[in-house]
């Protein structure tokens, strides 16, 4: 297998990632790790962006992996966290193939409050469980990875950093080679016109569900990882905020480049942060005026920074 | 000679407008039929008809003597009919070498791959060629939006015939295009059809255009075909030059006329 420049750099920085784990604050690798669960979640999102679409409800399937997770080492036994994750994934899968039989027939609008609608049925069904903690949710179990329990705490923390990373690391580069791919391609062409695709003989429909179904499992893996690092979910993670703040995170970061929105994560995370430290009354304000300022001075997301300086170089 | 396209009492209306009228039309394998008609004629209609767009309200259609009524575009393109728009129909703000590309890989397989790359040394290199057999190679890197009106139309008709298709129909392919650029368009079109052996059915307006290239054809009025057969005799047809062409024979003088 040949690994390409933008596939050796993500590399890189994720063993720098990794590295930096080990000597960075607990608090530090916890906002980490949400940043970039959060990230790939973001990612399902940009997916389907790039192929016009916009979906409010991607909270669905991140509350998906959240809750297959804990439901998996809650109800059924299944501590190991890598078979919690793979399970979550393939809820998530099953979940997108009967959903995007549906969402794929619309479009624009009428696909966005679809997918929204979904997602907060959802919410509803969990809000009346009592059985999975209604509103409060519930936590996750301690969980293992090949049998080997890290230490509860800092050990667990680090771990589960780690695997965020590397998870990462794997989801960049498969959605890098998915972008150049065929559907990856066929996806913007269908943004683009998608008269013109049916009129090559291709279904944008099936293009859209395979794109749909493979955007559902890169977010539930998200949610799963998010469960594991925070040790608890609840429905929050299916209501439309929580979709908002993806869509959020996908603009401040734009559909540049597959790194656009793990960057966009960690500086999301940063401003909410401090957003909430010193304004802790008015902090979503500050947010509202940084996605005014992204629009309005950096329409392509933050990564326009990046390609602009790039073609500078060119030039 | 066989037919590779049959349409029987084909109709369209729209609520009470009547946009296609018991249109009976057949097209002999690797004719080249030309269809004129002034603005809603029903041209475009029947286009769209046969290729999948809209749907009949009656009739039949055949292509190589099997119905494709009610199938879809992307069924009827992969069964050898593709079609060129009015209004070239590109991915625009891909490069022109791209939107090629895509096409090239369409029509390799209807399921596109999710990780081999669609830009393959191949693909690259096939749609090079084809940018040159259509005289728009030196826009190959351009974005379609930077391109000019008659290199887009050429592209389109360059992405319809990538699948080799059995039949091809182009609706208004000099549409757009400067009076100079139309007979370099029409021939670059139809050297690159001639190769591929394909059948072509156009609507055009140019009426030198119709004479120039195609061996028959049907002038529409009103949703209906008013005339039908080789151009010198359409094209003098007493209705047609009444109702579509606007050419009305010039009248002798003593005749009454004014």
């Amino acid at each position: 297998m040949r690994f390409d420049k933008t596939e050796i750099s993500l590399a890189a920085v994720a063993i720098a990632c990794v590295l930096f784990g080990f000597v960075s604050p607990g608090w530090l690798i916890f906002l980490m790790t949400i940043a970039f669960a959060k990230a790939l979640v973001v990612q399902g999102v940009v997916m389907q962006m790039r192929s016009g679409l916009v979906s409010f409800g991607q909270g669905l399937f991140y509350c998906i992996g959240g809750y297959t997770v804990g439901m998996g080492g809650q109800f059924f036994g299944i501590h190991d966290a890598i078979a919690a994750l793979a399970l979550g994934v393939l809820v998530a899968i099953v979940v997108a193939m009967i959903l995007g039989l549906l969402l794929t027939r619309y479009r624009d609008i009428f696909f966005a409050m679809l997918s929204l609608a979904f997602s907060m049925i959802l919410f509803g069904i969990l809000v009346k469980s009592q059985s999975l903690g209604s509103t409060d949710g519930f936590n996750v179990h301690n969980w293992t990875v090949f049998g080997w329990a890290p230490e509860v705490g800092a050990g667990s923390q680090q771990t589960v950093f780690t695997m965020t990373v590397l998870s990462g690391l794997v989801i960049a580069v498969l959605i890098h080679r998915y972008t150049k791919a065929g559907i990856g391609v066929i996806c913007e062409a269908i943004r683009e016109n998608e008269v013109r695709v049916e009129y090559l003989g291709l279904s944008p429909r099936w293009v859209l569900y395979g794109n749909y179904v493979a955007a559902a499992s890169v977010s539930a893996l998200g949610g799963g990882l998010t469960a594991l690092a925070t040790g608890h979910v609840d429905p929050e993670m299916a209501y439309w905020t929580t979709s908002g703040e993806f869509i959020f995170i996908a603009l401040l970061g734009g559909l540049g480049h597959v790194a656009a929105p793990f960057i966009a994560a960690i500086v999301f995370s940063v401003v909410r942060t401090y957003a909430i430290e010193f304004v802790p009354h008015t902090w979503q304000m500050i947010l509202g005026f940084t996605l005014l300022g992204v629009i309005v001075f950096l329409p392509k997301g933050l990564w326009s920074l990046v390609s602009r300086e790039k073609s500078g170089e060119r030039a | 000679m066989t037919n590779i396209l049959e349409t029987r009492s084909l109709n369209k209306e729209f609520g009470a407008v009547i946009a296609a009228k018991d249109l009976n039309v057949k097209v002999a394998k690797g004719e080249i039929v030309g269809v004129i008609g002034s603005n809603g004629a029903g041209k475009t209609t029947f286009i769209n008809m046969v290729t999948g767009y809209l749907k009949p309200t009656r009739g039949e259609i055949l292509f190589n003597g099997k119905s494709i009524l009610g199938h879809s575009p992307r069924a009827i393109t992969r069964a050898g009919m593709a079609r060129s728009f009015q209004v070239a129909q590109l991915f625009p703000e891909m490069s022109v070498i791209d939107n090629l590309v895509v096409a090239l890989a369409a029509a390799e397989s209807p399921r596109p791959s999710f990780l081999s790359p669609l830009r393959s040394d191949a693909r690259i290199a096939r749609a090079e060629e084809i940018l040159t057999e259509f005289g728009v190679v030196n826009y190959r890197n351009s974005t379609v939006t930077a391109v000019p009106q008659g290199a887009r139309k050429l592209v389109d008709i360059a992405m319809a015939l990538i699948g080799n298709p059995q039949m091809l129909l182009l609706d208004e392919p000099t549409s757009g295009v400067s009076m100079d650029e139309k007979t370099g368009l029409m021939d670059t079109v139809m050297n690159a059809v001639r190769q591929h052996g394909v059948t072509v059915l156009f609507v055009e307006h140019d009426m030198d255009v119709v004479e120039r290239y195609v061996s028959r054809v049907l002038a529409f009025y009103s949703g209906e075909i008013i005339a039908d057969g080789k151009p010198s005799a359409v094209l003098a047809d007493e209705r047609v030059r009444d109702l579509v062409t606007g050419h009305r024979p010039t009248q002798k003088k003593g005749n009454g006329a004014s």
